[in-house]
């Protein structure tokens, strides 16, 4: 105590009566919690800092003593290889500029689709796994432990390999609603539209709006007078409806154009090719059957009382179902859920393994191989997959916020 | 005019020869029991005894094997139609109260009245505002059940059974899971709504209740109805061996 006064009494600043005088029992500083944790984030700052400069010098240096050129120049070449499928406009003539988008686009519709297909699939078996019915509880149970426990390159394997590469020659192809399968893939009629189908879309956005309005409409109604209105199956019959009666009635301005066998193979219509679809299959499947136990679990989770309760009130089944299992059960499966969807986009890029032409495959393999431009074509690659998960988990959390129960 | 207290002789819930087996166990045997409309019957029992059991049955939330229960007229059976019919007649108050957390008092309320009595949303609110401000707790209605305290969230939940208009009110150990200084302003409730004329079946421990407000207070050990008596011969006055070893433990603090 004698001695700390004194100290500060040293102190040029300080006269005698020091009004802050530091605490009698201050510590060393390396026993402050404060300034030991500045001095060791320093020393990290530091080494961290070391470390990627080192690296990005080291990089440079070596590209420079091999002569490689850095820089984006590279996608405005000509890429000079054709790809099996793409949904824009790509020739052999088109740039690696083209190429990434061909391939992002790909990896987009995959993944769209898996998460589409994969959350359908998820919830039914999640919802049959804690059926009472014997039988459907069991299916359901087997279903999720075959499928989660098998790797999933195995499974894409066992599509592409062994279900898909086995069916038949195109002369041969498996025949149904002038649709072709065989092992080239699935070729379906090519819906054409003529002068005047412009009624029909604009009809079926008219009945969006129209249905939004409805659903004003029949709440206001409920408030004044208590009756109820089946507004999701109106605005379905609306949705569908309008667009349908318009397309009738304007004449049916669509063709289908049906592919024709010639020779060795179909002519129009539009190929699936069977790389999408066992990609497709494989990851919807796997990712399914995650989904399936996030769902159960989250069901699982809203207490036994919360639907005692809603019996006691004499609410039914189905409504308890809508008003309080499902809303509270969503808090529980939406995190786990996100994990999934973000789970399935990534391991889309296992596409390379049976030639399905997504990002990974055309750009960070084909791409990369011709031009050697690895640093870029990695970043670039990685960049996308980042985005498209940082948007996904966004998008999501937004949701979660929003359903999550006030407390307090 | 009539006295809101009155009890008549409509029988509300009748109970006839009732049985039910959990698997191998026993848990309710040769139940009888006759509540008149407007009676105000208190069971108690050690735990075990089948007591919440037996109310459970009422409202079917537990099914019965063997034997009949008449509410309001309306057999329970395995037909959803009268089960449907008695759920709207027979209101439920539970020991953990049951509030669905994600929706705010006054949607707790409005729930069951809308969806299922098909009341315009506007009088079901109105409806539930006067229920809430006769529980106390009209400022309350747009918070969530989370935000409350125990004392608060179980007289929303006799608000929210309230909504329906039941013709009967179950409780069960309605006050257990409270602190001590919250027991209060909960039974203060109840015995108001004793004091309205409603018919109710209180499973409970809260003796000083059940001397003021019961007509009856029945003794439940082992799956069966021991004894049964008004309030003051019963505490005064038990009959039965079991009885008088459980009326000693319990009040001995």
């Amino acid at each position: 105590m004698s001695s700390d006064m004194s100290n500060s009494g040293h102190k040029p600043d300080g006269g005698s009566a020091q009004p802050k005088a530091p605490p009698a029992n201050q510590p060393k500083f390396w026993n402050d919690p404060k300034k030991r944790s500045l001095l060791f984030q320093t020393l990290l700052l530091a080494v961290l800092g070391y470390f990627f400069y080192s690296v990005v010098d080291n990089t440079l240096t070596n590209l420079e003593q091999r002569g490689i050129t850095t820089g984006f120049d590279f996608l405005t070449q000509e890429a000079g290889f054709g790809i099996a499928m793409s949904l824009i406009e790509y020739t052999e003539a088109s740039s690696y500029g083209a190429t990434f988008f061909v391939g992002l686009l790909n990896t987009v519709l995959i993944a769209a689709m898996g998460i589409i297909a994969a959350t359908i699939l998820g919830f039914l078996i999640g919802i049959a796994r804690l059926s009472d019915n014997w039988l459907i509880s069991k299916i359901s149970a087997v279903y999720i432990e075959i499928f989660r426990n098998i790797p999933l390159l195995l499974q894409i394997f066992f599509w592409y390999f062994a279900v898909l590469r086995t069916l038949p020659h195109p002369r041969q192809s498996i025949e149904f609603f002038s649709s072709f399968l065989n092992n080239r893939g699935l070729i379906v009629p090519a819906p054409v539209a003529e002068d005047g189908f412009g009624i029909v879309i604009f009809g079926f956005f008219a009945a969006l709006v129209g249905s939004w309005f409805m659903s004003r409409w029949a709440k206001k109604r409920q408030e004044d007078t208590g009756q109820q209105f089946p507004i999701f199956w109106a605005s379905v019959g609306l949705i569908l409806g309008v667009p349908l009666l318009l397309f009738l009635v304007s004449g049916m301005p669509m063709v289908l154009e049906h592919p024709e066998l010639k020779g060795f193979n179909f002519r129009g219509g539009i190929t699936v090719i069977p790389e999408l679809i066992a990609l497709w299959l494989a990851l919807s499947i796997y990712t399914a059957a995650f989904i399936a136990e996030t769902v159960r679990a989250g069901i699982l989770a809203v207490s036994h009382g919360q639907t005692e309760a809603a019996s006691a009130l004499g609410l039914p089944k189905a409504k308890t179902l809508r008003f309080i299992v499902i809303p509270q059960a969503l808090r529980v499966i939406i995190p786990p859920l996100t994990s999934q969807y973000l789970n399935l986009t990534k391991n889309s890029s296992l596409a390379t393994a049976i030639g399905y032409p997504d990002l990974v495959n055309v750009f960070a393999g084909t791409t990369l191989n011709q031009t050697g431009q690895a640093i870029e074509v990695i970043a670039m690659t990685m960049a996308v997959y980042l985005t498209l998960s940082l948007v996904t988990s966004m998008f999501m959390n937004w949701y979660n916020a929003r359903i999550q129960l006030t407390e307090r | 005019m009539s006295n809101p207290q009155a009890v008549t002789d409509h029988l509300m819930v009748e109970l006839r020869d009732v049985n039910k087996w959990y698997g191998e166990f026993h848990v309710l045997k040769n139940i009888n029991l006759q509540v008149k409309q407007g009676e105000k019957i208190v069971i108690c029992g050690p735990s075990g005894s089948g007591k919440s059991t037996m109310i459970r049955c009422i409202n079917r939330l537990e099914e019965h094997q063997k034997g009949d229960i008449i509410v309001n007229d309306v057999p329970l059976t395995e037909d959803l139609k009268n089960i449907e019919l008695v759920r709207k007649d027979v209101g439920m108050v539970f020991q953990h109260f049951n509030l669905f957390p994600h929706l705010t008092v006054l949607e707790n309320c409005v729930l069951a009245p809308i969806w299922v009595k098909k009341l315009p949303r506007k009088e079901a609110e109105k409806q539930a505002m006067e229920l809430l401000e006769r529980v106390k707790i009209p400022d309350q209605a747009l918070k969530y059940p989370g935000q409350l305290s125990g004392g608060q969230q179980q007289r929303v939940a006799i608000a929210r059974s309230l909504c329906m208009n039941p013709d009967v009110m179950l409780f069960d150990e309605p006050t257990s899971a409270l602190d001590p200084e919250m027991i209060k302003e909960v039974l203060d409730v109840m015995v108001e709504l004793a004091h309205e004329g409603m018919t109710m079946l209180c499973v409970t421990h809260e003796m000083g209740f059940a001397k003021t407000v019961a007509d009856r207070v029945i003794f439940m050990d082992g799956g069966q109805i021991v004894e049964e008596n008004e309030p003051h011969e019963f505490f005064e006055n038990p009959q039965h061996e079991r009885t008088q070893l459980f009326l000693s433990q319990i009040l001995q603090h």
